[in-house]
């Protein structure tokens, strides 16, 4: 029976993180009907960040790495949020009502950041801030003068090849020069080493170990949750927030800015998945690969709990936590071993990760045939019919 | 030049069928076969997607099940994959003696023949069935097809003893008509196969696109709710066409197992399922002709830099997803003929012949007589 609960502890741990990283999804595509499939990338870079700050306060070593992982967590949200923004106010914003499309770009997005943390190098990492900036200003340069003319579309797109050309050459010539071309982290797993403090049992509750590590993520998800409420139901920009999720014309009408309210929810979005990231990194290493393995999971929480309402993200992230970590374990043969000998086999057939997801997608399906729009759907006029 | 256009169809099968084997050798021969196969599941994706407005991030599902049961059914006819008892040798690794029940109807060809697309049907069917029941659409169906792929992927990867899993099926060390399976004049042979198949698939899109059937689905891709409270029943439209996305998936994937030599849990994986998407992004949805110079032209792309820089190629191939979508919503195909290349020329000075308005060839209608005027 212990081993049962802290099964469900461990669902619990897996589901908050879930949780963080799908309401960031579920804001996103409430607000704008855009579903990022790049979101996994941003949970991935935020347990990057994580690795880099680790590796700062690491040679300082004693009490100021005891508290990086902190400093970690705002340094994750912060760099995914200006990510987040900078993608929206390149990409996402040209694509605004072609949720299809946007599906299908964000993808390239996570490509590309995939390929990046794998093959990043110090090269590499001048050739293409020299190419933007070469762009930026031939584009400044050129504009001025002929912005008007019926070809500058197609010169700004000779212009920015010519800049990426350059970028790839510069590239390729600092990839000779030893230093600059060792790759940052390489295609490998990386391991982020646990503060002290989260290290090792917090204490029982009814003989059952408190492992820290997982308390602490979810009393971190637990309290960015809360302060997520707090800064939709409270704050200015929470409520211009939630009107445009409701009716963006008519808020567009009342002088609401949609475009930096667009922005802001898509840079809130991808920083909770930042954290999100972070907080994986706590439960075991991370690899380039990270968003591929969490982002079905964050989009089932979305079919399943419905947006637009976060109590129906809760639930679901935190059930479909539960039920992958419980049925996977098999600790629901340790828990009853009683079982008839034809339940155990359906149960022992079911019995591992892989498997337990596959049920998982089963129930989900099921469900969606008596709720289609997922637990706590949209209610009102502007739902489309 | 209208007779040239009639002709060029032809001119170009011939071309693939009889000119490409002699001049290519057999690497490049077998590459081709499989592009040509893979043109077969964009033609799919095509029908539901630039169709029907369906994307489906799924279509990997039946694309590898149309490769397992060809694989398997090699692999359950050639005398050297053989074990013990008869079955393949890979049962044994796993203690199996006993040919799972449900791989039985592939010792005979016919029946073979028949599963590679009845499988994919069945799945299709079903899947589609449940999910359009519930007005499912969008981003909705797009991500619930993908964790349907995730859910099939996880499934095929974890069943060692059923499937052999994460090994996938190998093929080329396989016999068919007493012939290597991987040897070159097999593959030769299943080339030209390819190339008859791919143009059989092409009519079969042209016939469900055209008519009344074509006309409702570009409806229920349009605006679906209007052609709901116009009286149409929108989910056997759908299923049906998902159905036959699915079988043609289902041909595509038994043709590129055979010529790529295996078969495995990673033609599940959802990378491929997208990149069959942007396979039909770049050549053009929304015709038929786009998809089959999508599939060739990016896997040929994808070929030379894997060959040349092969950590370039994801770079270049979110840079393709992200240009495609935002400054080719049509495609190479669709550019063309919405004329791309003339509005290209007209920018730089050139001016395009323009007719004369109004033509006097043929009358004006007034638009208050009726013409429907569209909403937008």
């Amino acid at each position: 029976m212990e081993l049962f609960f802290s099964q469900i502890l461990d669902g619990l741990s897996i589901g908050s993180v879930l949780l963080v990283s799908a309401t960031g999804l579920a804001i996103v595509f409430g607000l704008m009907g855009v579903i990022n499939l790049a979101h996994g990338e941003f949970m991935m870079l935020g347990a990057y960040v994580t690795f880099v700050v680790q590796s700062i306060f690491k040679p300082m070593g004693g009490v100021l790495f005891e508290l990086y992982f902190p400093i970690a967590l705002v340094a994750s949200f912060l760099v995914t949020a200006l990510v987040g923004v900078l993608l929206e106010k390149t990409l996402i914003r040209q694509l605004y009502g072609r949720p299809l499309e946007t599906l299908l770009a964000t993808w390239g997005v996570s490509l590309i950041l995939v390929q990046l943390v794998r093959s990043v190098t110090t090269a590499m990492m001048l050739g293409i801030v020299s190419a933007v900036l070469l762009g930026l200003l031939a584009l400044r340069f050129v504009a001025a003068k002929v912005a008007d003319r019926p070809f500058f579309p197609y010169l700004r797109g000779v212009l920015w090849a010519a800049a990426l050309a350059i970028g790839l050459a510069i590239n390729a010539a600092l990839a000779n020069i030893r230093p600059l071309a060792n790759a940052w982290f390489g295609p490998r797993n990386i391991d982020v080493t646990a503060p002290r403090w989260l290290q090792g049992s917090w204490g029982k509750i009814a003989g059952i170990e408190l492992p820290g590590i997982r308390i602490f993520i979810i009393l971190l998800s637990a309290v960015l949750l809360l302060s997520m409420l707090w800064f939709l139901r409270q704050s200015v920009w929470g409520l211009r927030m939630r009107a445009v999720t409701q009716n963006r014309q008519m808020s567009n009408c009342l002088g609401i800015p949609t475009d930096r309210v667009d922005s802001i929810t898509f840079g809130i979005g991808s920083g909770l998945a930042g954290v999100a990231g972070a907080g994986i990194t706590l439960l075991g290493s991370v690899g380039p690969n990270l968003g591929a393995s969490y982002i079905v999971s964050c989009f089932m929480v979305i079919v399943l709990g419905g947006v637009g309402n976060l109590t129906g993200t809760v639930i679901a992230s935190l059930l479909l936590g539960i039920l992958q970590s419980v049925i996977g374990s098999g600790s629901i043969l340790i828990a009853f071993p009683n079982l008839p000998a034809s339940v155990k086999g359906v149960v022992e057939f079911f019995a591992t990760t892989s498997m337990s997801l596959v049920l998982v997608f089963i129930f989900i399906i099921a469900f969606l045939q008596f709720r289609p729009n997922g637990m706590f759907p949209q209610k009102g006029r502007s739902v489309e019919a | 030049m209208k007779l040239f256009r009639r002709l060029l169809p032809w001119i170009l099968l011939a071309f693939a069928f009889f000119i490409l084997p002699v001049i290519l050798d057999d690497f490049r021969l077998n590459l081709f076969g499989r592009y040509f196969s893979l043109a077969i599941t964009a033609l799919a994706i095509d029908l539901i997607w630039g169709y029907t407005g369906l994307l489906s991030l799924g279509q990997g599902i039946f694309f590898s099940l149309g490769g397992y049961a060809a694989a398997m059914y090699l692999m359950l006819n050639t005398k050297s994959e053989a074990g013990g008892n008869g079955i393949p040798k890979f049962f044994e690794n796993y203690g199996v003696d006993q040919l799972p029940f449900f791989w039985q109807p592939f010792w005979s060809p016919i029946s073979t023949l028949i599963l590679i697309w009845l499988i994919p049907a069945v799945v299709a069917g079903l899947v589609g069935y449940l999910i359009f029941r519930n007005r499912i659409k969008g981003v909705y169906f797009s991500i619930i097809t993908q964790a349907a792929l995730m859910v099939f992927y996880h499934f095929f990867n974890g069943q060692q003893k059923l499937i052999n899993g994460t090994n996938g099926l190998k093929t080329s060390t396989t016999e068919l008509f007493g012939m290597l399976v991987g040897s070159a004049d097999m593959q030769g042979w299943l080339y030209r196969l390819t190339v008859l198949l791919l143009p059989l698939a092409f009519l079969v899109c042209r016939y469900f696109t055209s008519g009344r059937f074509g006309d409702a689905l570009i409806a229920i891709r349009d605006d679906e709710t209007r052609l709901r409270f116009t009286g149409y029943n929108t989910v056997p439209f759908k299923t049906i066409v998902f159905i036959v996305a699915g079988i043609l998936c289902g041909i595509s994937g038994a043709l590129y197992t055979v010529q790529s030599g295996i078969v495995s849990p990673q033609y599940m994986s959802i990378a491929m399922s997208i990149e069959m998407v942007i396979w039909v992004a770049v050549g053009g949805r929304g015709s038929l002709v786009g998809p089959i110079i999508g599939a060739v032209l990016v896997n040929y792309l994808r070929s030379l830099v894997s060959e040349a820089l092969p950590e370039m190629w994801l770079f270049v191939q979110g840079a393709l997803f992200i240009f495609v979508v935002v400054l080719m919503p049509d495609g190479i195909y669709g550019w063309f003929t919405k004329g791309g290349f003339s509005k290209l020329l007209a920018a730089f000075g050139i001016a395009p012949k323009t007719p004369i308005y109004p033509r006097l060839d043929r009358e004006v209608v007034p638009v208050s007589e009726g013409r429907a005027i569209s909403k937008d």
